[in-house]
C-alpha cells in the first residue's frame, strides 16, 4: 500500500476561504466600467406568427442604447443542429423564444423598455406532445425542416440513433421470461444557486471579452468566434474569462441565445454588456434535463441471466435542438454495457413540439435509462422468481469485460457495489415483507476517464515555478464547485514532492490556459488529473536534473519529497526545493523550470453503428435504499440511503463524498419530488416554492461508501465520479417502493398522489 | 423623489446615508454599498441566498425594505471576520468539512447557522436542519454543512 502525503487527503477546497467570506466574484458580482444592462423579451404565444414589432417607443426611453430584433441582426445560426437564432424573426415555436434586446444604463429601465415594445402575432395551432408531433400530418413547428428517405416536412429530426449488437428477435424466441414495459421521465431543472449570465465587451478592434460562466471555455470560444464571424467579424480575438461558477451540472455546457444576444447588444452599443438571468428566466428560459418516452423489454434464462434488451425511446425535442437531442448517444451506455446482455437494439427519435427544449444535465441521459433498465430488472426477477439481489450478481460487470457496445472495461468494482449494499441494508433479512417498508437496490455504469465525445478529448497543462517553491499550475480544466483545481493541486503536489499549500491553480482565461474539452462526461479528475501529472513529472524530471549537478548525484538516484530534493543513496546528500531553483536562475545562462503537457486520453470515437471504446474505464456504482411509505397518504419516507461507487481512487476523500452526497439529493429530488411543470407549453413552476427542490430538512442521511480499484489508467488510480451519484437513485426508490407496498411507478417522479392512485388500483384487483 | 435618511449599524460600524425609500435591504447592500457577499439567488424571499442578520435574527433581505434597518444593526458575510482578519468558527468549520463546493448559497448559509448557534449553541441535528431549512443548496446535499455547523457548535 503505497503513502502518500497529498493524494487521498481531505484538504479543504481551495477557493473556500473565498467563498465563505463573501470575497468571490461571480457573474452577478462584476462591474466593468461604462456596462450597460441587457434584457430579453420572450414570445407570448407557443407557436404563431410574427406579424409585426415595433419598439419606436422603447427606443425613444431615455437610458436605452439599443433595441435589437431578429430583423436587425446577422444570421447567427446556433445549436448542435444549427436551428436557433438569437432572436426570432417570421415565427416563435415556445414561450421561451427570445424577439427582442434591449440595453439600457440601469436594469430597470431595460425592463421597462421591454413592457414599450409592442408585438402582433398570429396565433397558430401548438403541438405539445411528441408522439402527436411524430405522426403524419401534425401541425408543423420547422416548416423547412424535412427528414426520412423521401424527405418529406416532418417533425422528426434527421438523428442516427440506433444502436444493435446480436440478434434480438431470436434471444426473446429463447428467453424463459421476458417482460415489457413503458416508462415515462419529464423535465427537470438544475436549478443552480446561481442564475445564468455574461458579460460582453468588445475592444476598438473589435476582439471579443466574454466574461462567463461557461464549462466549456475553449468551445465557448469556438462558438463565439463563430458568431464574430457570422457578424462580419472574421479573424477577430475571442477571450474567455470565467468568473467564480455558481452552479454548472451540465447547464453551462451549451451556449446560449442570451450569450449571442449580449454580444450582438455589446458590438451595437460599443459598450460592455451585462445580461443575468432573473429565478423566473432560469426556470423558462434555460434549457432543463432531456425529458423521453421509454419502451423496453427485456429478457432473461430460467436461471436469471439476461439475454436481450430492447429499447425504443421518444424524445420531446422542443422547438430548437440543444444537447438534449443528443443524449441517446450516452443512453446506449447502461442500453448496452449495464449488466451483461448479450443482445441490444435500440432506436430513439428526437421530435419536435412547442415546448421547452432540453441540455445536458448530471448524467446526461444515463439517469433517464437507467431508471427503465434497473426498475425493470427487478420486475424480470421477479418473474423469474429470483432475489433482485442474486439476479444483479449473476448479471455483474466484471473487469476486462468487452460489452456489445466495444467498451473494454478495465477496472470494475461493481460486485463489491452491489454486495456492500445488500450487506448494509441488511438485505437477505429484512426485504421482502411488504408490509409498509421496503428496501430496493440499482447499479450504475458511467464513463470514468474521459469520452471521445469530439475529435479530442484532451487537456493541457503548464506548471512553473518561482525561485521559492511556488507551484502555479495552468490548466484547461473547470472548475464550477466540484472541487476540480483542489484535486490537481494535490495530484501535482503528490506528483513533485512538494506540499498543496504551494501550489496554485489557474483555470480561468483562455488567454493564458491550454485547451480543454470541458468540463463533461465525468472526465476532470481523470483527464486534468493525468494532464496534470504528466506536466509536474516533467517539472521534477527538470528539478532533478539541475539538483544534480550541485549535489554531485546523478539524477536517476534524486528524488523530492516534501519540499526537498534529496539522493536516495545517501539521504543527507539533500538541498530544500527553493535553494536549488535559485542556484539555477541566478547565474549566467541560468534557467527557471516550467513544463507543460497535453494529455489526450487512448480512448476511442464511437464508429457508425455506435461502438467503439469510448472511455479508457468505467465507473461503476450501487444504491440501496430502505423506503417507509405510508398507505394513507403516499408518501415516501427514506429510512436508509446507501451509495456505494467504484472510483479508483479517491484523490480527496472529501471532496469525493460531497460529489456524491449532492449527486444523490438531486437524483433522490428527480426520483420523487422535481418536475418542471409545462401546460400547453408554458412552465407553471418557475420558483423555489412551486418547484420542490429538496431542503436541509428532506435530505435523508446517505452513507457513502468508496470502493478503490485503482485503475491503471487513471492518475493515481482516480476514476470520475461527478455524475455517477444521480444516476441509479431512481430505481433504487421504486425498486424499493414496490417491496414495501407492491406498487411499480413507471413515471418520474413518484409523487404522494402516484403511489395512491397504484394502491387504489392494486386494491381493486 | 423623496430620498429618505437611514441611519443604522453596519457591521458594528455606525452609518448614515439617503435612499429611495423602494429600496430593498438586498439593493442597498449589493448596489449601493458595493457589499457583493449577499447573493441574489430568487428575488422572492424562497431561496435564503440573500440571508442576513437583523438584529441578531435572520431575515431574506431580497423582500426586506431597506428602510426598515433604521436604527437596527445589520451583519453581512463581509462583517463575520474579525478587525484582525480572524474567521468565525461557522465559517472555519464550514471551510474544514467540505460544506462549500460552488459557495453561491455559502454567504447566507452562514449567517442562518451563525443565528442558529447564537440563539441554540448545542443544536440537534434536527434543529441544525431546520435551522437552515430556508436556505438552499444545490451542490453538497446539505449533509456536509450540518456535519460543518454540528462540529462549529463543539458537538
Amino acid at each position: 500500500m503505497e503513502e502518500f502525503i497529498n493524494v487521498g487527503k481531505r484538504i479543504p477546497k481551495l477557493d473556500a476561504e473565498e467563498k465563505v467570506t463573501g470575497k468571490a466574484i461571480y457573474i452577478h458580482d462584476l462591474k466593468v466600467p461604462g456596462m450597460l444592462y441587457g434584457k430579453i423579451l420572450y414570445s407570448s404565444h407557443p407557436h404563431a406568427k410574427i406579424k409585426s414589432i415595433d419598439t419606436s417607443k422603447a427606443e425613444k426611453l431615455p437610458g436605452v442604447k439599443a433595441v435589437l430584433t431578429g430583423y436587425n441582426i446577422p444570421p447567427i445560426k446556433f445549436g448542435v443542429y444549427k436551428d436557433n437564432i438569437p432572436l426570432k424573426a417570421n415565427k416563435v415555436c415556445s414561450l421561451r423564444d427570445e424577439i427582442a434586446a434591449v440595453a439600457a444604463t440601469d436594469p430597470d429601465i431595460a425592463e421597462e423598455a421591454l413592457n414599450l415594445i409592442k408585438v402582433e402575432y398570429e396565433i397558430l395551432p401548438a403541438i405539445f406532445d411528441p408522439e402527436e408531433a411524430m405522426k403524419e400530418g401534425a401541425i408543423l413547428i420547422h416548416e423547412e425542416h424535412v427528414g426520412g428517405k423521401e424527405k418529406k416536412p416532418t417533425n422528426v429530426l434527421n438523428l442516427p440513433w440506433r444502436l444493435m449488437a446480436g440478434d434480438v428477435e431470436e434471444a426473446r424466441k429463447n428467453s424463459a421470461h421476458v417482460a415489457q414495459d413503458r416508462f415515462k421521465v419529464t423535465w427537470v431543472a438544475h436549478c443552480c444557486m446561481g442564475t445564468s449570465g455574461c458579460l460582453a465587451q468588445f475592444d476598438l478592434k473589435n476582439n471579443l471579452t466574454m466574461y462567463s460562466i461557461t464549462q466549456i471555455p475553449s468551445l465557448a470560444q469556438r462558438d463565439y468566434t463563430d458568431a464574430l464571424g457570422a457578424m462580419g467579424l472574421k479573424d477577430k480575438k475571442v477571450r474567455v474569462i470565467k468568473t467564480m461558477i455558481g452552479g454548472g451540472f451540465g447547464s453551462k455546457l451549451d451556449t446560449y441565445a442570451f450569450e449571442y444576444i449580449a454580444i450582438l447588444l455589446a458590438h451595437k452599443t460599443r459598450k460592455p454588456v451585462k445580461i443575468l438571468f432573473s429565478r423566473e428566466e432560469e426556470f423558462f428560459a434555460t434549457s432543463p434535463r432531456q425529458p423521453a418516452i421509454i419502451d423496453i423489454a427485456q429478457g432473461c434464462t430460467k436461471d436469471g441471466r439476461l439475454t436481450f434488451r430492447d429499447i425504443r425511446m421518444t424524445l420531446d425535442n422542443g422547438a430548437y435542438t440543444s444537447w438534449g437531442a443528443t443524449t441517446p448517444s450516452v443512453m446506449m451506455m447502461p442500453i448496452s454495457s449495464l449488466y451483461k446482455v448479450p443482445n441490444i437494439r435500440y432506436v430513439a427519435k428526437c421530435v419536435y413540439t412547442n415546448n421547452t427544449y432540453s441540455q445536458a444535465m448530471r448524467g446526461y441521459g444515463n439517469p433517464q435509462a437507467t431508471f427503465a433498465i434497473d426498475s425493470q430488472i427487478d420486475i424480470l426477477a421477479e418473474m423469474a422468481g429470483i432475489d433482485p439481489l442474486d439476479f444483479r450478481l449473476r448479471n455483474a460487470n466484471t473487469p476486462g469485460e468487452v460489452t456489445p457496445q466495444n467498451f473494454k472495461i478495465a477496472t470494475c468494482g461493481l460486485r463489491e457495489c452491489i454486495d456492500v449494499v445488500a450487506q448494509k441494508l441488511d438485505w437477505r433479512q429484512n426485504r421482502g415483507k411488504r408490509d409498509g417498508r421496503g428496501m430496493g437496490m440499482a447499479s450504475m455504469i458511467h464513463v470514468g476517464g474521459g469520452a471521445r465525445v469530439y475529435k479530442s478529448d484532451g487537456c493541457g497543462t503548464i506548471i512553473k515555478i518561482d525561485d521559492f517553491g511556488t507551484v502555479n499550475v495552468i490548466t484547461g480544466a473547470t472548475d464550477m464547485g466540484q472541487g476540480s483545481d483542489t484535486v490537481i493541486a494535490q495530484i501535482v503536489a503528490e506528483e513533485l514532492g512538494v506540499r498543496v499549500e504551494d501550489v496554485v491553480v489557474t483555470h480561468t482565461d483562455t488567454d493564458i490556459c491550454p485547451w480543454d474539452v470541458g468540463a463533461h462526461a465525468s472526465r476532470t479528475t481523470f483527464v486534468a488529473g493525468n494532464s496534470a501529472k504528466g506536466a509536474a513529472k516533467k517539472v521534477k524530471d527538470q528539478l532533478l536534473e539541475v539538483a544534480a549537478k550541485s549535489l554531485g548525484e546523478s539524477p536517476e538516484n534524486l528524488d523530492m519529497r516534501d519540499r526537498v530534493i534529496y539522493s536516495r543513496k545517501d539521504p543527507e546528500k539533500k538541498s530544500p526545493l527553493g535553494k536549488v531553483l535559485r542556484a539555477a536562475h541566478y547565474t549566467a545562462g541560468g534557467s527557471m523550470v516550467m513544463a507543460e503537457y497535453f494529455y489526450d486520453p487512448p480512448n476511442e470515437n464511437l464508429d457508425r453503428e455506435f461502438k467503439g471504446n469510448l472511455s479508457v474505464t468505467y465507473a461503476f456504482g450501487t444504491h440501496g435504499v430502505e423506503v417507509e411509505v405510508d398507505k394513507e397518504t403516499g408518501q415516501v419516507k427514506i429510512l436508509k440511503y446507501i451509495a456505494a461507487h467504484d472510483v479508483g481512487r479517491a484523490i480527496n476523500p472529501m471532496l469525493l463524498e460531497g460529489q456524491v452526497y449532492g449527486g444523490a439529493t438531486m437524483g433522490i429530488g428527480y426520483a420523487l419530488t422535481e418536475r418542471l411543470i409545462l401546460k400547453d407549453g408554458k412552465v407553471m413552476n418557475s420558483n423555489f416554492l412551486d418547484y420542490k427542490m429538496l431542503t436541509a430538512k428532506d435530505v435523508p442521511n446517505i452513507e457513502t461508501i468508496v470502493i478503490e480499484t485503482n485503475d491503471p489508467f487513471g492518475p493515481f488510480g482516480a476514476k470520475g465520479i461527478g455524475e455517477p451519484g444521480s444516476v441509479p437513485t431512481a430505481p433504487a426508490i421504486a425498486n424499493a417502493i414496490y417491496d414495501a407496498v407492491g406498487v411499480r411507478i413507471k413515471d418520474l417522479p413518484i409523487t404522494p398522489e402516484k403511489v395512491l392512485a397504484a394502491l387504489k388500483e392494486k386494491a381493486k384487483k | 423623489m423623496n430620498k429618505r435618511t437611514l441611519s443604522f449599524t453596519l457591521n458594528g460600524e455606525p452609518i448614515e446615508l439617503e435612499i429611495e425609500p423602494h429600496l430593498t435591504l438586498l439593493q442597498l447592500l449589493r448596489d449601493k454599498l458595493e457589499l457583493t457577499g449577499t447573493k441574489e439567488g430568487c428575488g422572492m424571499g424562497e431561496c435564503g441566498a440573500c440571508t442576513v442578520l437583523l438584529d441578531g435574527k435572520t431575515v431574506n433581505s431580497c423582500i426586506f425594505p431597506a428602510i426598515e434597518v433604521d436604527g437596527k444593526s445589520v451583519i453581512t458575510i463581509e462583517g463575520l471576520t474579525d478587525a484582525q482578519g480572524k474567521l468565525h468558527p461557522v465559517q472555519k468549520a464550514f471551510i474544514e468539512y467540505g460544506a462549500i463546493q460552488c459557495g453561491f448559497c455559502t454567504p447566507g448559509m452562514v449567517l442562518s447557522a451563525k443565528a442558529l448557534l447564537d440563539e441554540n449553541p448545542k443544536p440537534t441535528e434536527e434543529e441544525i436542519r431546520s435551522g437552515i431549512a430556508g436556505n438552499l443548496c444545490r451542490c453538497t446535499g446539505y449533509l456536509q454543512i450540518v456535519q460543518a455547523i454540528k462540529a462549529a457548535s463543539g458537538q
